[in-house]
């Protein structure tokens, strides 16, 4: 009789490299990094079948803290290499890890085309607002107005919105989530794996050196009830904490408002109730910003797609279906003659 | 009957070659306006030139703009020919024949034409309008502008037009068969088959109306040619065959054999092909060949960029397949950062770099050889790899597997030179067959015992190629310099300059590991050596061959690998008193020699978009041997 011995299971050190990791101390990226290694034990990944794939910037030095298989390439083209990966070898479970500066400015265009060709890979995007590794630059996320060693009188640019710009895209998995909430990081990663094609994550990264508190204004425990939703498919978009915070559609417009339950005549049946595969409802969603609005976090949008490499092996196995090809024929086609 | 002129005459006072001295050989050009259908025209004429048995070589010379404005000069697409009862290794120099179907296409190419030779004009094209547009003041046939030559006007729109009447075809549908009626009508100059071409028609087109009319007037020219009152006029012209080495032949242009070349290629290494490319002239022909090749195990991605092209084709690389980019220089240009990358990682890849006319746009149809110093030396940093350069359409398919070769066995990048000329012109090619190369299999280290991703082989200097997915030898690499051995991070200075220095070694290695620099032609050792690379092959080699007749101590050294150099070059450049090169730039490879082997070493080099001649050639070399 054969006794079937379940492989160990892995834990979140088994997914941690020896290398000793190199980001400034109270760094946001340190609890992405244990968020990213607690998730991949959970969801059972093989680390010799994972793959970590990044750009240049501070959270582009992630894949070599990860005992898996790794490649940090050139700033901006992580997509692209990974991109390349994927068609190569669509078995392997490609992530890739980007910043704000590597994925919206130098990577821009690359990003756009992982996310609309529909590239089975995961796409974090850490957004801390900032170059770090520069030294500080504003980065095309910074808002409006920020200082920095190349903008001394306040940045004159207009920022991005990642997921909106993700949103755009086409992308068909758009999620959002905040680097010091472990649990909730970890559900959206779990998602994000298991969704074929390309997932976009954006993950709130606080910079301690060179930006800090950018996103204390939602992010301290003090305010995070009342300026945070947490968006669950099927379920009511309600907030706050007392839980009667809610979006509803603003009566005679075509936007989203932010309103109290029981109070101005609104009852729990006006909120609208979250649902994924709403590109129109994402939209609106990942637009809302503090203090008007509540911040939305979670799985935002998620539409399946057939995914492209899978779409680029089919052509190559449909090609192949005949039998492979004979290089001797081929060279031999069209017409030929003999001299004797 | 030929139509040469004497051969003795030389040159004519204003410098125009006279004469070829070739009596076994003839230039056609074909042109016409960019709708004309002149490449169709050209191809079919050398597909039944081929299948004669004759030699050949072909230029075709075709505007940047897809559809130019009817009857312009800047519109003017040409097709040159060149075919004998020997050896032919150019397109030739100027035609012994040219077939004009407007008069922009008159006007561009009349002068280029043998004192001497034959124009046929298309006279039904030669309105007022179309005189003005080509900007003729005077009709070029009453003014004496012609007069040096003998033309032959045929209203050949007419005469299509007629022959097509029976057929259910449009005006317009008609007048596009005026290519066939030519074709029939140059087939019948020099004894060529219809055959291959009607059955091309009838592939193409299939039983329709459009099929019939196309082969009439493909037949009603060949009858013109062959009608009493005007055969006359019209020579006729046929050449011996040529003894070529038995086989069986095709014709082949240089896409095409790069193509086929790097599948073959990826089959002796035993690994797939992933090729990444970007569409750009004159390199996409390329990416079109290969992705109709799927069954070859060959998977084609159209990137958003050069840069992703570069970067998809290192990461296909990375997972154990053989990543394949291809470009022209301002393409070659953005990938840059990349072949960095693979070169800081060590994995194989190939770049193929069909070199274009011109600095940043510059004229994308047209040929030169420029690259040489973005591929040798244009990188940030000491960062080496090799450079291989094809001489001719068929060689495209020796240096591709040759590329993969060396990418494989040395995991390094590899740049293959080929140009706009040798990718588009065609030459018969005695097919090779598999079984004629040693296999190179590509083994992906899957032992976990003792891996060390940056340790090397002792002989190769390569690192060990791991699969992603291979179970217990995750390991990370990337651009940062590497400890030697571990591949972790090191900013230890001692280990980047180690490493520098491995990687140069592991490049400088592979001088012993290609054949040895051969003389094509003329001795081993003498008064002058001229040193040509990539498409520059047939006019220097035809014109050391001429030269050697005439008695002069010349010989003719041809480069395949650029970078590393054959070991032996150095020497051998030092056994002639003058060393010229021949290159169409301002002098790369020229510098580059001079950088490499100390020497004084003259160039004649030539950017005006075209092939080297072989008279410039010859002259060049008479320059320095009648002092
Ligand atoms: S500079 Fe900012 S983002 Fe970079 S490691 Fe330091 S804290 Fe983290």
């Amino acid at each position: 009789m054969n006794v079937q011995v379940e492989p160990a299971k892995l834990k979140a050190k088994d997914f941690a490299s020896d290398q000793e990791v190199r980001w400034c101390p109270g760094c946001g990226d340190y609890a992405i990094l244990k968020a990213v290694q607690m998730s991949l034990a959970n969801m059972g990944a093989q680390p010799d079948n994972t793959v970590f794939v990044s750009g240049i910037g501070c959270a582009a030095r992630f894949p070599y803290y990860m005992e898996t298989y790794g490649f940090h390439t050139i700033h901006g083209r992580a997509p692209a290499v990974a991109s390349g990966v994927k068609i190569a070898n669509p078995e392997l479970d490609v992530w890739v890890v980007s910043g704000d500066g590597d994925a919206l400015s130098i990577g821009g265009n690359h990003l756009l085309h992982l996310l609309r060709r529909n590239v089975d890979v995961q796409f974090l995007l850490f957004n801390n607002e900032i170059y770090g590794l520069t030294k500080g630059q504003y980065s095309p996320t910074s808002q409006a107005g920020q200082k920095s060693p190349s903008t001394p009188q306040g940045s004159v640019d207009a920022p991005i919105d990642a997921c909106t710009f993700a949103l755009g895209c086409n992308a068909r998995f758009i999620a959002r989530g905040i680097d010091i909430q472990a649990k909730q990081l970890g559900d959206i990663f779990t998602r994000a794996q298991e969704h074929k094609g390309a997932s976009f994550v954006e993950i709130i990264q606080n910079c301690i050196v060179f930006n800090d508190d950018a996103f204390a204004h939602f992010t301290e425990k003090s305010v995070a009830k009342e300026t945070q939703i947490h968006v669950k498919h099927g379920e009511k978009l309600i907030y706050g904490a007392d839980g009667n915070k809610g979006i509803r559609i603003k009566p005679g417009a075509f936007e989203l408002e932010a309103v109290t339950i029981g109070e101005d005549g609104v009852t729990e049946d006006d909120i609208l109730v979250h649902d994924e595969t709403n590109r129109v409802l994402a939209n609106l969603l990942v637009a809302m910003k503090p203090p008007e609005m509540p911040i939305a976090l979670g799985v935002i949008y998620c539409d399946p797609a057939p995914s492209y490499e899978r779409a680029v092996q089919a052509q190559v196995e449909a090609s192949m279906a005949n039998g492979a090809g004979d290089m001797d024929k081929l060279l031999r086609s069209g017409n030929t003659w003999t001299v004797s | 009957m030929n139509l040469q002129t004497d051969p003795s005459q030389g040159e004519s006072s204003d410098g125009a070659p006279l004469s070829e001295a070739d009596s076994d050989s003839v230039v056609v050009r074909f042109a016409g306006d960019s709708g004309d259908g002149i490449q169709l025209l050209g191809g079919q004429f050398s597909q039944a030139t081929a299948l004669d048995n004759n030699s050949l070589a072909t230029f075709p010379d075709f505007p940047a703009e897809i559809r130019a404005p009817t009857g312009t000069t800047y519109g003017v697409s040409a097709f040159q020919i060149k075919f004998g009862s020997r050896h032919i290794r150019t397109s030739g120099d100027a035609p012994d024949v040219l077939v004009a179907l407007n008069p922009a296409a008159l006007k561009v190419n009349y002068e280029q034409v043998l004192r001497g030779g034959l124009i046929i004009l298309d006279t039904g094209s030669f309105g007022e309008r179309n005189l003005k547009k080509a900007g003729f003041e005077v009709d070029p046939r009453e003014d004496g502008t012609l007069k040096e030559y003998r033309t032959i006007e045929i209203d050949i729109s007419a005469l299509t037009l007629e022959a097509t009447k029976p057929f259910d075809v449009t005006q317009k549908e008609a007048l596009r068969a005026k290519n066939l009626w030519t074709l029939g009508l140059v087939d019948w100059m020099y004894g060529r088959s219809l055959d291959a071409t009607e059955t091309f028609i009838t592939r193409k087109f299939g039983d329709s109306a459009i099929s019939q009319a196309n082969i009439a007037a493909l037949k009603a020219g060949h009858a013109y040619g062959e009608t009493a009152e005007v055969s006359g006029d019209i020579p006729q012209t046929r050449l011996g065959e040529v003894k070529f080495e038995s086989g069986e032949y095709r014709l082949v242009s240089g896409a095409e054999a790069l193509s086929w070349g790097l599948v073959a290629g990826c089959k002796l290494a035993g690994i797939d092909m992933t090729f990444c490319s970007y569409p750009i002239t004159p390199s996409s022909p390329i990416l079109h060949i290969l992705s109709r090749l799927k069954n070859f195990g060959v998977t084609t991605f159209q990137a958003e960029d050069e840069i992703a092209a570069a970067c998809s084709a290192l990461g296909a690389s990375y997972t154990g397949k053989m990543g394949i980019t291809a470009s022209s220089g301002p393409g070659i240009a953005l990938k840059t950062e990349a072949i960095g990358l693979a070169i800081s990682t060590e994995l194989p890849l190939v770049i193929v770099d069909t070199q274009r006319a011109g600095q940043s746009t510059g004229l994308p149809t047209k040929t030169e050889q420029s690259d040489l110093f973005l591929t040798v030396w244009g990188r940030n940093a000491d960062a080496p790899m090799p450079v291989l350069s094809a001489r001719s359409p068929g060689d495209c398919f020796e240096t591709a597997i040759e590329a993969v070769r060396l990418a494989t066995k040395y995991m390094t990048p590899v740049f293959l030179l080929s140009d706009g000329y040798i990718a588009n012109a065609a030459e018969p090619w005695l097919i090779p067959s598999m079984s004629d190369y040693e296999p190179f299999p590509v083994s992906h280290r899957t032992d976990p015992e003792g891996f060390q991703p940056f340790s090397r082989d002792d002989e190769t200097l390569a690192r060990p190629w791991v699969k992603p997915g291979t179970p217990g030898l995750m390991h990370r690499i990337g651009g940062i310099e590497k400890a030697d051995g571990s591949g972790n991070i090191s900013y230890d200075p001692d280990n980047h300059q180690l490493m520098t220095d491995l990687r140069f070694a592991k490049i400088d290695g592979i001088a012993n590991d290609i054949p040895a620099q051969t003389v094509e032609s003329g001795a081993e050792k003498g008064k002058l050596a001229v040193v040509g690379w990539g498409s520059t092959y047939g006019p220097i080699n035809r014109a050391v061959t001429r030269m050697l007749a005439e008695g002069y101590d010349v010989s003719h050294i041809h480069i395949r690998h650029i970078w590393p150099l054959p070991a032996n070059l150095i020497d051998l450049l030092h056994d002639f008193d003058e060393v010229l090169v021949a290159e169409m730039n301002k002098g790369q490879m020229l510098t580059f020699l001079r950088s490499q082997c100390g020497r004084p070493i003259e160039g004649h080099l030539k950017v005006n978009g075209q092939p080297l001649t072989i008279h410039e050639v010859q002259d060049a070399i008479r320059a320095r041997l009648d002092k």
